[in-house]
């Protein structure tokens, strides 16, 4: 019954793909879709107090403009906040004020980290990282007894600020003790790994983008629909994104270069503006919100076997994702293509 | 066809910052890298192929203004189209900034008693959002009533929003020679092509020039966004060492088009009838790039008459 309904927004799609899909996308693309909510992987943030997680969270996730969080105020009490509005994970930040043991009972760390697919360490490296590191060692051996299939990633934030050697030299040296930390304590089989992030460049998408690629079972699938896609259609990259956090899911298996990643990135913000100023009620961003919500009943649909009649929201307008595109010309021949495949995320091709 | 622009205001009010941001390509954290003019400074901006903006930016240090307001006093106040003098809303000395638009003023006045004047509060993002109103309101009062008998505009601005992109739209528009003949063509063009709302943008700077409503928007501050959403957009392509060309978003409720039109500006149509294709929107917009460009010749055949 998912599939009934993906079937005609795909079938709306006609014009560059052919309706037979001999690829089976139906398993691929009802899936992410259609898939209940509690399997979305799970991404928890962690780190020391003013390190930048709420920072991350409302550049990435509220699109916030990073000179804005300056004025955020630091948050002081344990905070648990969820990022729902995206369809291939479920993000939580986890504050973690110094001085107390989130791993004692009241915190039911079995639930929080049991179903965790990765877990982001924030560091700020304009600070002194000793403390991170010892807390981010602290962690990663408890967390890694409940869930020894957790993703640790570290991300080495506020580079910004630093130059280029220093960049490398501070990754260097935070790689080699903590990795050091953990085959002291005899886990050398944990593999962490490492980001250099800045809420100010694109850097934090794409480290983003990393960790979600990791979580998402179906990559393989969509990096080979990808590729098939471009070598059939003479385009050069195309980038599976979702367009609410510029996170992109998949891309073709020919190599990313940062500076179109980074131009698609702001292609999305110029048509996301121009649309919510000139597209009414359609186009604004928090619009996801409710179209993601009509999206779970669906999945307990399909997994409880119940009337058709429960679906008929989610196809109210199909025709108009079919419309919702963009195109932005540039003098040396690029062309970049953006445009919504499913209700959430978007292609974005660049034709040079 | 020049026009002298005086750009004035007490030492780090930030002239330096909006003239770069607006003229010379600057994006907002890099004005941090500016450092304090040193008495005049001098440019020339081409705008609109054929006007020449004459920007005089003024130090504000008080050594200076005290001796722009004696020594240099006719060099400076002569012949001047436009003043911008530029307050900072944090300010503490208000007084002493206002005693020195007085005598700003009164130089104006005798020199050349035709200039526009025009206020820009600024730094408005360091005030709170809900108080923003209130202090702009009471700036305005304030600065009209001892700007007589001289008229002036007051706007709140401030290099990290599209503020700055409304109050120097607006500035620039009182400059451009055959406004009134641009607005007619341009309302004559969106009836034509069946559009909501057609804008005109100035090439370099994404300034709104000239626009024409059809279908009532309820966002008053469209314009100035846009030119701050394309502006930035035209940056990031810059670092690819590509310019940005056209674009064209659509969805079921509307399609916009932005694209080079003369050789000095880019056009904004919007669309909301689906039943338009793209594809007869962009012949309208490629037929009516010669009446424009027609305009603008026109208006380059002036300069002798008014140098």
């Amino acid at each position: 019954m998912a599939y009934n309904s993906d079937n005609d927004i795909a079938g709306q799609y006609s014009v560059s793909f052919p309706q037979g899909f001999d690829y089976g996308p139906e398993e691929g693309e009802g899936d992410p879709a259609g898939g209940a909510q509690d399997q979305k992987p799970k991404i928890l943030v962690m780190g020391l107090r003013r390190s930048g997680k709420t920072s991350i969270q409302k550049v990435v996730f509220h699109k916030v403009s990073p000179n804005e969080t300056l004025f955020l105020e630091s948050t002081n009490k344990i905070v648990k906040e969820d990022v729902t509005n995206c369809q291939f994970f479920v993000y939580h930040v986890w504050d973690l004020p110094a001085h107390l043991d989130y791993f004692d009972s009241t915190f039911d760390p079995e639930l929080i980290f049991g179903g965790c697919g990765a877990l982001i360490f924030v560091i700020d490296s304009q600070d002194d990282y000793m403390d991170a590191l010892s807390k981010l060692h602290f962690v990663v051996t408890r967390v890694y007894k409940m869930n020894p299939k957790i993703k640790f990633e570290v991300f080495i934030h506020k580079v910004d600020g630093l130059s280029d050697d220093h960049k490398i030299d501070a990754q260097r040296d935070i790689n080699q003790r903590a990795t050091e930390d953990l085959a002291d304590a005899g886990l050398d089989n944990v593999h962490l790994s490492f980001y250099l992030t800045s809420i100010y460049d694109h850097s934090i998408f794409e480290a983003f983008s990393k960790v979600v690629q990791k979580l998402i079972p179906q990559l393989p699938t969509l990096e080979n629909l990808l590729d098939i896609f471009i070598s059939n259609s003479g385009i050069e990259k195309a980038f599976l994104f979702d367009v609410v956090s510029k996170i992109y899911i998949a891309t073709d298996s020919s190599p990313v270069d940062m500076q179109s990643y980074e131009l698609c990135c702001d292609m999305i913000d110029v048509v996301l503006d121009v649309s919510s100023i000139y597209g009414g009620f359609d186009s604004e961003p928090p619009v996801y919100e409710p179209r993601h919500n009509r999206i779970s009943p669906l999945s307990f649909d399909s997994d409880s076997d119940s009337d058709d009649g429960e679906i008929i929201p989610e196809r109210v307008n199909p025709a108009d994702s079919n419309q919702r595109l963009a195109v932005i010309k540039l003098n040396n021949g690029t062309v970049m293509y953006l445009r919504e495949v499913t209700k959430q995320n978007c292609w974005r091709l660049s034709v040079y | 066809m020049k026009k002298k622009v005086l750009l004035m205001g007490k030492s780090g009010s930030g002239k330096t910052s909006m003239r770069s941001i607006i003229f010379a390509n600057y994006i907002a954290r890099d004005t941090r890298r500016l450092g304090a003019t040193i008495d005049v400074e001098h440019s020339h901006v081409r705008f609109l192929g054929n006007l020449v903006l004459n920007l005089w930016d003024c130090g504000g240090q008080e050594a200076f203004m005290e001796n722009y307001f004696a020594s240099q006093r006719d060099n400076i106040f002569r012949n001047v189209e436009v003043l911008i003098y530029v307050f900072d809303v944090e300010s503490r000395e208000l007084e002493k900034d206002m005693h020195y638009y007085q005598s700003c003023l009164e130089a104006i006045l005798q020199n050349s008693p035709q200039a526009k004047v025009f206020c820009l509060v600024h730094k408005m993002d360091l005030v709170q959002d809900d108080q923003r109103e209130l202090i702009i309101q009471e700036r305005e009062d304030d600065l009209k009533r001892l700007s007589k008998p001289l008229d002036c505009t007051c706007f709140a601005t401030s290099i990290w929003d599209e503020t700055l992109y409304k109050a120097w739209s607006s500035i620039v528009y009182q400059l451009i020679p055959n406004v009134k003949q641009l607005e007619t063509t341009l309302a004559h063009f969106t009836d034509i092509i069946d559009a909501d709302e057609v804008l005109l943008f100035e090439k370099a700077t994404f300034l709104v020039i000239s626009h024409c409503e059809r279908k009532p928007h309820k966002d008053v501050h469209r314009f100035e966004k846009i030119s701050n959403i394309i502006k930035q957009f035209k940056l990031s392509c810059s670092k690819l060492a590509a310019a940005f060309q056209s674009m064209e978003v659509r969805n079921t409720n509307f399609a916009a088009f932005i694209d080079v039109f003369t050789p000095n500006t880019y056009v904004m149509v919007v669309v909301s009838d689906p039943a338009i294709p793209s594809a007869a929107t962009l012949i309208n917009i490629k037929n009516a790039r010669k009446h424009f460009e027609k305009l603008e010749k026109v208006d380059g055949g002036h300069p002798a008459l008014t140098s």
